[in-house]
């Protein structure tokens, strides 16, 4: 097998999702392994990922790559798997992956699974797996295909620095007439208000528990030390406790953070929907017998008027 | 008895809101030729008679328009809100499709092969021969919502324009006469303001309009009351609700309970009884009722639902299941003496459970449901054939008489005065009840009164305590039971329920027991005795309990509530 | 301007949602609606039309019954629905659903092809890249806002780095996010007008299509099991003791959350 892992690179630096798809990639022991760079100007990017498990990198430098655009990438990944022979393609998910694997899939006639959350060799097989029906099911996928591409769900392997360093080969490109069409007007970064709910890695959201609309500068306060967002649940925000917008439920947002804090949420399954994908859920609750301790991974039974505010101070001194 | 009654907290309503002249410009209303009200069997086979009517009589059809008939259903699609037992009599649906279709290609459960009647104890289930009104042999077995899919089906074959998510808002009335019905606003915000996709209602006008909107109707009630229809009693109700079940062992009866968990003495008022209906060799239907004029503040039919459960003739039936479904829905029960006095008005017909066509001793309605609705469609075929003009005062009296000739009436008659006599509690009802199927209701001589449910006064038995807590396999909460019946309710719209908000405890207690959605919560105290009702109308399941004990339902923005589809 | 939006019927959120247990896809035995970002796609291809005219056709790849969810469309103010539907398109891929997607949309001719930026049923298909690199047109997703001027269309897409700004020349691909509009309710008049709007089912043969080329033949990945997730492991539970807040900054830190 002969992967090839796709290296997404932000203001001159490798993404760490790419670099953790990298690395998992080398400890497949599948066969050799390679990561590839585009863009305009990166050359110097592209040595670092020796020492994330890359043997080699491939390297498409072009100004036709500047702008942060799936299709020329898709031309460049042609060009490169032509070159490395390599049977597999992996990339670890992004707005700009998915555009481009799915692109590249296309292109190559080449079967193309996503959202996975694992993958190994068996014998010279590849398998994925991945959750399905709101993360309820897990599926067994594999390919009848070559190449067989991959999309690796963002945030699944962190990178392991292995140390060693990579050849580095260029690799010219022909770009396709169609693919070169969109362009780049302006970038505009998001005014510093803190990240959306959906966005955010962290939320502390609060439920009735709260025990008064202000009850949830608890949540600000909390929220603001751990640099994430705030939500709150259909029933607080039936009571005008908190804002709509704030919702998470079954009738609101689907959010699936990092770290989920919940303060004075009983978990009714109207809430749980929205955010049970979640990576870490914490819940403070004064009923042991809360349904959100049947979920959560940490559950703390006790008063969160008083647990809230010396979590936050204490995380606060931590900075 | 603490002399707190519903009705001395009426909600916030006059009848004068649902009804009233169109006014839309003309050229913005949509005119068709018969306007239904409600996806039920019944709304529906009125829609399949028309449409059959209307075949064999082209001429007739041309002079309805572009639309010749249309239907208003206020859930997702017809099903979503429809919910029963149910074994359902087969021979009305039989007559609506004669030389159509079979029975055994509509959507069913099959005949009843056999069936027990418990008296249940605590501990214990004595059978008892069933009583004569409960023989179901030649009866079969469906899921209502399923049947409601398949007349869906059929009635838009027959050429119903079918227009889900469409609440009907409001009664168009001129001159005296039903010309239409206002459909509800969609896109408000939870304070009533337009939001961006703000789409308001419409006045769909038609020569004649058919009300077949279930339980505690919001039209229907609303016409009972202007065109001053009121018949001799006040209609009562019953809340039924039920689960479905996925069993590992098939059930091969059709099973009645009456007795525990309700309680005999006349005081706590507690009538009702369970069902349990195989649905196939997999499944189980199964469900309690109770009828609305109870007196104890923490009754909940939801949460005697879960205590039946723990009997151990139910365990046995569920054990190694998985519940698949729930829901809720209120029963008419009055009968025959709570009937509005007529059931047509000039422009307008009244079907099915809406107008009270329930027998509750035999626990039947889907056939009186599709038989009025069929008498319904046949009456306003030979109005518009003969080319009369439906608004004319007695132009659809045909109706009325139809039915008096019928079955559904006779029926009714025999068992007119069945439920009232359980006033007087379990063992003298029996008595009475008996003494009337075995003389077909001319025993005993005296016609029984019903009384409003609001008017019930509440007393307090510490009832709550022995409800069991709810451990996620065999019983359940309330809030994952709204989850379970499909509710996905848009939040951001004005609340659809008319309510006293500031009411003395016991009584926003009583709601809040009553209700199987919580819809209603205990909030604050207000120091002079009174509390706040806090309302989560998002919840809602629109069975209708509300409107039966002092406060009124009304249609939310179309598409809410329940999804029902095997209830 | 003619603008073509793919959509694609969805099993009902409410109805129980589940795989196949012979092969392991997603049960599609149930009630159907469209998926929830495709009518957003829906609705922006309407404002476009109310802004500079010409048609909406809806086209979708799915059984015979999925024809009552482009009806939803058609409802909203779409012109025209042509579903391809063929058996031997059940179980097709991404390569295969792009292969008859594409064949579908050449006959079309449309400026501008959009799409609805996720779809419930299989979380995170990439459809419009798949079939814009087919197309051989220009393709821009996780549009939030959308102008069409001259010829050109101008896109707000969003990345986890904040907004690009792109523009592409018609005729092109865009697929758009659900952060992009509020869909329309159907006006009753639309929806008894739907009935009557032109509705094409067609076969793959009918659009150009070999069975070779879709289903389980015509894709290239596999499905080989499905089982339920393993049970939460590592669940901690505690009561505060006065200590709480220390244990959870443990944890936290433990776990390199914070």
């Amino acid at each position: 097998m002969t992967t090839l892992v796709f290296l997404e690179s932000h203001d001159g630096e490798l993404t760490k999702g790419a670099l953790g798809v990298l690395g998992k990639a080398a400890s497949l022991g599948g066969g050799d392994v390679a990561g590839v760079v585009l863009g305009s100007g990166i050359r110097d990017t592209a040595a670092a990922a020796g020492a994330f498990g890359a043997s080699t990198v491939y390297v498409v430098d072009d100004a036709a790559l500047e702008a942060p655009l799936p299709q020329p990438r898709v031309d460049a990944l042609e060009a490169v798997v032509r070159e490395s022979g390599a049977d597999t393609v992996l990339f670890a998910a992004s707005v700009l992956a998915a555009d481009v694997a799915a692109g590249l899939a296309a292109r190559l006639e080449a079967g193309l699974n996503w959202d996975l959350t694992d993958l190994r060799v068996e014998g010279d097989e590849l398998v994925g797996v991945r959750p399905a029906l709101g993360d309820t099911v897990l599926v067994e996928v594999g390919w009848s295909s070559t190449p067989q591409v991959a999309l690796i769900r963002a945030g699944t392997f962190d990178p392991v620095e292995s140390g060693g360093s990579a050849d580095v080969k260029d690799v010219t490109t022909e770009f396709q007439d169609f693919s070169t069409r969109a362009r780049l007007v302006e970038h505009l970064t998001e005014k510093a208000s803190g990240p959306s709910i959906e966005d955010a890695d962290v939320i502390v959201a609060g439920g009735r528990g709260l025990g008064s609309p202000e009850g949830f500068s608890y949540c600000e306060e909390l929220a603001d030390a751990l640099g994430g967002a705030v939500a709150a649940t259909r029933a607080v925000v039936d009571a005008g406790w908190y804002p709509y917008a704030a919702q998470v439920g079954q009738t609101g947002k689907t959010v699936s953070p990092k770290l989920y804090i919940a303060l004075g949420i009983s978990g009714a399954i109207q809430h749980k929907v929205g955010m049970q994908g979640s990576g870490t859920i914490v819940a403070v609750n004064k009923d042991p017998n809360a349904p959100i301790f049947d979920f959560a991974d940490l559950g703390v039974v006790g008063d969160l008027t008083q647990i809230a505010p010396k979590l936050t101070e204490l995380l606060r001194a931590r900075r | 008895m603490s002399g707190v009654r519903p009705a001395d907290y009426p909600p916030p309503f006059a009848t004068s809101e649902a009804i009233g002249p169109p006014t839309d410009a003309p050229d913005e209303r949509i005119d068709v030729g018969v306007l239904i009200v409600g996806g039920g069997p019944g709304g529906l086979a009125c829609a399949v008679r028309l449409g059959q009517l209307l075949e064999e009589h082209p001429d007739v059809r041309e002079r309805l328009g572009d639309v010749p008939v249309a239907l208003l259903e206020k859930g997702k699609q017809p099903g979503s809100h429809l919910l029963s037992g149910a074994v359902m009599n087969p021979r009305a649906i039989r007559k609506l499709f004669a030389g159509r279709i079979p029975i055994e290609e509509m959507p069913t459960y099959g005949p009843v092969h056999g069936e027990a009647v418990y008296l249940l104890t605590k501990g214990a289930a004595l059978r008892i021969p069933p009583p004569p009104t409960m023989m179901n042999h030649g009866n079969w077995i469906v899921s209502v919502s399923e049947l409601g899919r398949f007349l869906a089906e059929q009635a838009e074959a027959a050429g119903t324009t079918i227009l889900p998510e469409t609440a009907g808002q409001k009664l168009l009335v001129d001159h005296g006469r039903v010309v239409g019905v206002r459909t509800g606003d969609k896109g408000r915000a939870k304070d009533g303001e337009p939001l961006a996709n703000f789409e308001p209602g419409v006045d769909v006008t038609a020569r004649l309009t058919v009300l077949a909107e279930g339980t505690a109707g919001h039209l229907t009630t609303t016409a009972i009351d202007a065109f001053g229809l009121e018949g001799r009693n006040p209609q009562i109700w019953a809340l039924g609700v039920k689960e479905v079940w996925r069993v590992p062992k098939p059930l091969r009866k059709i099973v009645h309970t009456l007795g525990w968990p309700l309680r005999k003495r006349a005081r706590y008022g507690e009538f009702g009884g369970s069902f349990v209906y195989p649905m196939g060799d997999d499944h189980v239907s199964l469900g309690f009722v109770v009828g609305l004029e109870y007196a104890d503040v923490e009754l909940s039919a939801h949460d005697l639902l879960q205590e039946f459960k723990t009997h151990k003739l139910v365990r046995k039936i569920l054990d190694g299941g998985e519940r698949i479904a729930w829901g809720a829905k209120t029963i008419t029960e009055g009968g025959l003496n709570s009937l509005p006095s007529r059931l047509n008005a000039p422009g307008l017909l009244l079907v099915g459970e809406g107008a009270g066509l329930v027998n509750v001793p035999r626990l039947k309605g889907i056939h009186y449901a599709i038989e009025s609705g069929r008498l319904a469609a046949e009456a306003a075929f030979a109005a518009l054939q003969r080319g009369e003009f439906a608004g004319r005062r007695g132009a659809l009296d045909t109706y009325d008489a139809a039915l008096r000739e019928s079955y559904v009436w006779k029926d009714l008659d025999e068992v007119r005065n069945m439920r009232q006599v359980f006033d007087k509690g379990f063992f003298m009802g029996g008595a009475l009840a008996s003494a009337m199927t075995v003389t077909k209701g001319k025993l005993p001589p005296k016609e029984f009164d019903t009384h409003r449910n609001a008017e019930a006064g509440l007393l307090r038995t510490g009832r709550a305590k022995r409800y069991p807590s709810p451990d996620g396999k065999l019983t359940f909460d309330k809030l994952s039971s709204v989850f379970a019946s499909g509710n996905r309710t848009r939040d951001d719209q004005p609340s659809h329920i008319r309510i006293a908000t500031q009411v003395p405890r016991d009584l926003a207690e009583m709601w809040h027991w009553m209700c199987p959605a919580q819809v209603y919560e205990v909030g604050e105290a207000d120091g002079d005795g009174t509390v706040t009702v806090q309302v989560n109308p998002s919840n809602c399941v629109q069975c209708g309990a509300i409107s039966a004990k002092g406060g009124r339902l009304t249609p939310p923005e179309g598409g809410s509530g329940p999804e029902y589809t095997i209830t | 301007m003619k603008i073509a939006v793919c959509v694609k019927q969805v099993p009902d959120a409410t109805s129980h949602k589940r795989l196949d247990p012979g092969t392991h896809r997603l049960d599609r035995s149930g009630e159907g609606v469209l998926n929830a970002t495709d009518v957003n796609a829906v609705e922006e291809a309407l404002r476009l039309k109310d802004a500079h005219g010409g048609e909406v056709v809806v086209v979708s790849l799915g059984p015979e019954k999925a024809m009552e969810s482009l009806r939803k469309a058609l409802a909203m103010g779409a012109d025209r629905a042509l579903l391809v539907a063929d058996d031997a398109a059940a179980g097709s891929d991404l390569l295969a659903t792009s292969r008859a997607l594409t064949a579908a949309l050449e006959k079309e001719e449309a400026d501008l092809v959009l799409f609805g930026q996720q779809s419930s049923d299989a979380d995170g298909a990439v459809l419009w890249a798949a079939v814009s690199d087919r197309l051989r047109r220009p393709m821009v997703s996780q549009v939030a806002e959308l102008t069409v001027e001259g010829g050109e269309l101008t896109g707000k897409r969003q990345t986890e780095f904040g907004y690009d700004v792109i523009a592409a020349p018609l005729p092109a691909v865009v697929a758009v996010s659900d952060a992009i509009n509020e869909p329309r309710y159907p006006s009753l008049k639309g929806i008894m007008g739907a009935k009557s709007k032109p509705q094409e089912t067609v076969s793959l043969a009918e659009i150009g299509v070999e069975a070779g080329l879709v289903g389980e033949a015509g894709s290239g990945t596999t499905v080989r099991s499905s089982t339920p997730p393993p049970p939460k492991s590592g669940q901690v539970k505690i009561e505060d003791d006065g200590s709480a807040a220390d244990k959870i900054v443990e944890y936290l830190a433990e776990k390199r959350l914070v």
